[in-house]
């Protein structure tokens, strides 16, 4: 290495995997549903382009998790995002096009994809 | 890319307790449950809270779990891993509340704490340069190469306030300044490793934790005094750390962030390690450096001062570990971030090895002035078995006592030297009421006696002496007498010997002297020990009313001391007891105690 230009290009690879290991009060929480049910219904892969999204976008203040069953097993797979100060949004029957399509417009610019949400969904 | 990071701690303390094979059997869980490319297992270094290892961390939850054993993996691996519900029964217990689960960060061991020397241990995982280039590593070394001239290094640090955390507290600044100013075609830079005292291991676990961080300060120091030549001495003790310092040296060369011409900016810059055999004398600046020489580790007279005659003959720094690792955080945050914590005189943070009667066995960074009660109660735990606090002891075998009528004194290096210790390089060893302060006294003595290089007289013979009349009186056989010549003689060797190591070789007599006076007479006037330490004054004794006459005290004394038949009182023959203190344990009636 001879740059600090290339040195800046390792840290911003690496800072979106080490942000995983940061914790704050103050994070946006994505929790996918990895119940039977979830996993049955291909929570995995949406678990997984979710959280790569994430990293690579370098989204530092926001944290994938998982959780158990939500209890809306027909609607599985459930993505629910909980930003401080805000109303919890679901989005179910989700795949890993959708997923990216809710990193893309949710979370880095703040839009909720109404059609994606239950309360539209199930009208 | 990875979902979640499991972090296991790789520091000495959780690798004894068994986390090398905690992190087998993590993988291998882990690939049957067929999750290896969605997780990540990281070793890392000390997260401090060493009583509770092994210790096994997952992100993005940030659960800690404690005490981790073997048979609970696959429970950590198919449900939090898999199935995304945490083990509570595994977690660190202060985090389980009535209304859920608290963050790490708001445990009374963390929530005080402010991490900046230790702030990448047990985060990063030392072995990868990439984890420390993610988290700013080498971009303080990339700001002054390309930013600063050497003096306005020098003036920065100068400015942070920044004092050698080895325990002189001499300002780092300063140092590079004198260091600087002295013109030779050779210069370098050292960094003291050599941590000796009992009980420390601040340094250990910075190098285990984050090894490039001393790697890039020392850089920095060689622009800022114009060296080219680095060397670690660090001891062959410490197995864990000279492998990690190996490792990140080589990844380093590899990067050129340590060789020739370092971000084109024409600065060369290497670093060499050189292993110490372990001899506590060692630590001291001109002892290491004749022992990097190759020869035998001895101190020499100063002046001349490293500044202008260090290793080699040539100008050389030598700084400890942890003040290096602040060093990357103060470029990068400026000197006012850094002296805007801490006290008047005494700038940043500082760790300490929390050691003794004490529940958090472990690792703390704290801000200076922080109470010292606040670190024990606190951030400690406080004292099991509901003891009561007698001392605490910092600075090593060159410190000195801090008394319970200190207790709220807040820590820094001018509080402690006006109460006769030192902020010494970290070592805090917490003592109670059943801690005899003489023995404490004779056991730092010993110590030094063993330790004593022998080059200078007052050193070799003087602390020879002190050990004899310490022995002399914790074996009862003290008079008043020695008392004054054990204080006369602590200021002779004060005064006279050659090195640190002889020079503060008395604090731990003087201070408990100062202290814990009533102690020393009660040896001496009443031949009793008020802590039941010292074993020629304490006896024995069988309750005549409490004994049953059950002949256990007398199958289990191992010097067949005590007499008795069955439903008969015993009796224990004093000139036959060893004074081991089995029978005590043992008596199920409460019969036998010690006075």
């Amino acid at each position: 290495m001879k740059s600090l230009e290339e040195l800046k290009a390792i840290r911003e690879k690496m800072q979106g995997q080490i942000g995983i290991r940061n914790e704050s009060s103050d994070q946006t929480r994505v929790v996918v549903g990895m119940a039977t049910c979830g996993i049955a219904s291909g929570a995995r892969p949406v678990l997984t382009a979710l959280s790569d999204a994430v990293q690579t976008k370098g989204l530092a203040n926001v944290s994938v998790t998982q959780t158990g069953c939500i209890g809306l097993c027909q609607y599985e797979p459930i993505v629910e995002i909980y930003e401080p100060g805000k109303d919890k949004v679901t989005y179910i029957k989700m795949t890993p096009e959708k997923a990216q399509e809710v990193v893309e417009q949710h979370l880095i610019r703040g839009h909720i994809i109404q059609k994606y949400t239950i309360a539209e969904v199930l009208g | 890319m990875y979902r979640s990071h499991v972090l296991v701690c790789g520091g000495t303390g959780c690798t004894s307790s068994g986390s090398t094979k905690i992190i087998e059997t993590l993988q291998a869980e882990i690939n049957k449950n067929g999750l290896k490319e969605e997780v990540a297992v990281v070793q890392t270094g000390c997260h401090g809270l060493c009583a509770l290892g092994p210790i096994v961390i997952i992100y993005p939850e940030a659960s800690f779990y404690a005490m981790v054993k073997e048979d609970d993996i696959p429970e950590i691996v198919s449900e939090h891993l898999l199935k995304g519900r945490i083990v509570t029964r595994l977690l660190y217990t202060e985090m389980v509340t009535d209304d859920g689960l608290k963050s790490l960060n708001e445990t009374d061991f963390y929530k005080k704490q402010h991490r900046i020397a230790l702030r990448n241990c047990g985060v990063i995982n030392p072995e990868n340069i990439d984890e420390y280039i993610g988290t700013g590593g080498y971009e303080a070394l990339g700001k002054v190469l390309t930013e600063y001239s050497p003096d306005q290094v020098i003036q920065t640090i100068l400015d942070s306030g920044l004092r050698g955390r080895g325990g002189g507290g001499f300002p780092t600044g300063l140092k590079w300044k004198l260091a600087k100013g002295n013109d030779a075609d050779q210069k370098y830079v050292c960094c003291n490793a050599d941590e000796g005292d009992p009980g420390a291991f601040m340094d250990r676990s910075v190098l285990e934790g984050d090894p490039h961080v001393v790697l890039e300060a020392m850089a920095i120091a060689g622009y800022a005094i114009g060296a080219t030549q680095g060397y670690i001495y660090v001891r062959a003790e410490y197995p864990i750390a000279v492998d990690r310092l190996e490792i990140a040296i080589a990844q380093a060369r590899e990067y050129g962030l340590l060789g020739k011409n370092i971000f084109n900016s024409g600065f060369d810059f290497d670093i060499e390690l050189r292993l110490g055999a372990g001899a506590f004398v060692c630590g001291e600046e001109t002892a290491l450096m004749t022992s990097i020489e190759g020869n035998r580790g001895e101190p020499r007279p100063r002046p001349p001062f490293p500044a202008q005659k260090g290793l080699f003959e040539k100008p050389t720094i030598l700084n400890n570990v942890e003040t290096y690792a602040n060093i990357p955080q103060i470029i990068i945050n400026g000197p006012e971030w850094f002296a805007s914590m801490g006290t008047e005189k005494s700038k940043g943070t500082k760790v300490f090895a929390l050691g003794g009667k004490i529940n958090n066995t472990g690792l703390v960074e704290i801000p200076m002035g922080t109470p010292l009660r606040e670190v024990i109660e606190e951030i400690g735990g406080g004292i099991p078995n509901g003891k009561k606090f007698k001392a605490a002891q910092t600075g090593g075998p060159s410190g000195g006592c801090i008394p319970a009528s200190h207790f709220d004194i807040p820590i820094d290096y001018d509080n402690l030297i006006s109460i006769g210790s030192m902020m010494g390089s970290g070592g805090l060893i917490v003592m109670d009421e059943d801690n005899c302060m003489v023995d404490i006294a004779k056991f730092f003595l010993e110590f030094t006696v063993d330790e004593s290089c022998g080059k200078c007289t007052p050193c070799r013979i003087g602390t020879k002496r002190l050990h004899e009349i310490l022995d002399k009186i914790t074996n009862g056989q003290g008079t008043m007498e020695d008392l004054d010549k054990l204080e006369d003689l602590c200021y002779y060797i004060k005064e006279n010997a050659l090195c640190g190591l002889g020079q503060t070789a008395p604090n731990p007599v003087l201070s408990t002297l100062r202290y814990f006076k009533d102690e020393y007479v009660a040896h001496v006037i009443d031949k009793k020990c008020p802590a039941g330490v010292c074993k020629a004054l304490l006896s024995y004794i069988i309750d005549a009313d409490k004994c049953k006459g059950c002949t256990l005290c007398a199958r289990i004394c191992p010097n067949g001391a005590i007499e008795g038949k069955v439903k008969e009182i015993h009796l224990i023959d004093q000139s036959k007891c060893i004074k081991c203190g089995a029978c005590m344990e043992k008596c199920r009636f409460g019969a036998i105690s010690k006075r």
